[in-house]
């Protein structure tokens, strides 16, 4: 199977607002998209602004670290904001309907490592990494399946 | 025979834990917590570094009917003498909430007796009154592991919310601290300690949003700074020494309690705009355990002429009592539910206010 992959390098933090503005652009339910990257890389700050630009009137969109997982519906269809970091197993990830989200809504995932071999072998990964400044971030983008090769054509060629 | 009391069953299940309570409020007001236990996921798991939730809504289930059962048996009460029963039915995690509204639709059907979904977080904003008798409108500050918000808690069903937080709550920021220097869980009592050997000075964390007005908060920047922090002093000296360890926890501390300090000087502001008779500010949830944050908060009330009141820890973590509580309140409103209660995983208490905003379409500033 083949991987394909591309970086950007987010400057600062509005540079991360834009970018996941510009995701919320190409995203459709079904999409699973993974959040990889330590604490304090800004996969939370990622997902704020995704969820909080696909909606006509902005909902807060607070940590999901201790509720787990959090619903919007969006302009484009209903988000599931979920930080798997608290959860101990595949069991946790079924008895949450995760996997029937995976189907239905656009799911953005914290911390899926917890996942193990339940990810979706359509999922779209973002790797958030330290940057050269305080506030900047390289971001490595990876998937599987070919069908993203075309839809983030607007970012692979930017 | 005149009643001269009322009794009320309380089940939560919203959130890690499992809960049922009994209590009895008397004629005269007065309210008694009869029965309150918790079969909790205090077990620390290691790998994880913190509480692991019980997602399972089999598991909540089970523990409720037992929950239940051993409440009545510690009130020494039968399902016979409970007036109305009061269940958590939102917000929460939906397998957790669905066991407990399944569960108290049986009690209410099997015996007939009135049903009356509560929100987990009035359960919250309501335990001063069980507590302390407060009268509306109060001033809260709910601040715990997943919340941080100011309310003006107007009646049981009124709330206006001032202010929050509009990333991190400050309990998982001290999680995340701990996480982050190697502290063991949960969190905000190892930060404390660690902290009581500090010197808060030495690093300088950002008070996010301080320079704001309002009452939001944001404190997910203070943890990017802290970890920020930790990289530099440990690719100075290969890793962390104790004292590090103390001057980091003590400046993180100081900066949570100096946001939390002057974001609640000005929601008092806003709240005695209400000219409140005898005003008073409660702050409630696992933060106002912190000594250092609390006694700062108490200077705050102290130096805006406001009583400072902080329900006791065991009914500011996840309890039935509270919900039991509640759900008075809202049967001396009128408020009945029947078996269309159903389960709402998200219930914000105020409705009428738009999205804390500061962070998404622009970026915050953190």
């Amino acid at each position: 199977m083949s991987h394909f992959s591309f970086d950007l390098a987010l400057a600062c933090l509005d540079d991360t607002a834009e970018l996941a503005q510009r995701f919320s652009k190409v995203l459709k339910p079904g999409d699973v998209i993974l959040l990889d990257g330590d604490i304090g890389m800004g996969k939370s700050f990622f997902a704020r602004c995704l969820i909080q630009s696909s909606q006509d009137i902005p909902e807060d969109v607070p940590s999901p670290t201790f509720t787990i997982v959090q619903t919007y519906d969006t302009e484009i269809g209903e988000i599931w904001h979920t930080d798997l970091y608290r959860l101990s197993g595949a069991d946790d990830i079924i008895e949450l309907g995760l996997l029937d989200a995976f189907e239905t809504s656009i799911c953005l995932v914290e911390w899926p490592d917890r996942l193990e071999t339940l990810v979706p072998q359509s999922a779209l990964r973002l790797r958030f990494s330290p940057g050269p400044t305080e506030d900047a971030r390289q971001v490595h983008v990876t998937w599987t399946q070919a069908a993203w090769t075309t839809r983030l054509e607007p970012f692979t060629h930017a | 025979m005149q009643t001269t009391s009322l009794t009320f069953l309380g089940l939560e299940s919203s959130c890690d834990d499992t809960a049922a309570a009994v209590l009895r409020v008397f004629s005269d007001g007065t309210r008694h917590i009869l029965a309150s236990t918790v079969m909790g996921q205090n077990t620390l798991h290691a790998d994880f570094g913190g509480v692991v939730p019980e997602i399972a809504a089999r598991a909540h289930a089970e523990r409720i009917d037992v929950c239940v059962q051993d409440a009545l048996r510690d009130a020494e009460l039968g399902l016979a003498d409970i007036d109305a029963i009061g269940v958590t039915s939102g917000p929460g995690l939906i397998g957790g909430v669905l066991a407990g509204v399944m569960c108290a639709k049986g009690l209410a059907a099997g015996s007939g007796k009135p049903l009356i979904g509560v929100n987990h977080l009035a359960g919250h904003a309501l335990t001063p009154r069980l507590t302390d008798g407060l009268e509306f409108p109060y001033l809260m500050l709910l601040v715990s592991g997943g919340h941080c918000q100011f309310l003006i808690v107007k009646d049981a069903e009124t709330y206006s919310r001032i202010g929050g937080t509009i990333d991190d709550a400050p309990g998982e920021a001290f999680d995340k601290t701990a996480r982050l220097l190697g502290l063991p869980q949960p969190g905000g009592p190892s930060v404390e300690q660690a902290a009581l050997k500090g010197n808060d000075t030495r690093f300088k964390f950002p008070r996010p949003l301080l320079d704001r007005d309002g009452c939001d908060m944001s404190f997910s920047g203070l943890k990017t700074a802290l970890l920020r922090t930790r990289d530099v002093l440990v690719a100075e000296h290969g890793g962390l020494f104790e004292t590090d360890i103390a001057d980091v926890s003590a400046g993180f501390q100081t900066a949570v309690a100096d946001v939390l300090a002057e974001k609640s000087r000005r929601a008092i502001a806003t709240y005695l705009e209400l000219s409140p008779k005898d005003p008073v500010i409660a702050v409630a949830g696992g933060v106002a355990a912190n000594k250092f944050i609390r006694s700062r908060l108490e200077q705050v009330a102290h130096d805006t002429g406001v009583r400072f009141t902080a329900p006791p820890l065991a009914l500011c973590t996840d309890n039935a009592a509270m919900i039991a509580n509640a759900a008075f309140e809202l049967y001396q409103r009128g408020v009945r539910h029947d078996m269309t209660l159903s389960a709402r995983p998200r219930w914000p208490l105020d409705t009428s206010r738009p999205a804390m905003l500061g962070s998404g379409k622009k970026g915050a500033k953190a």
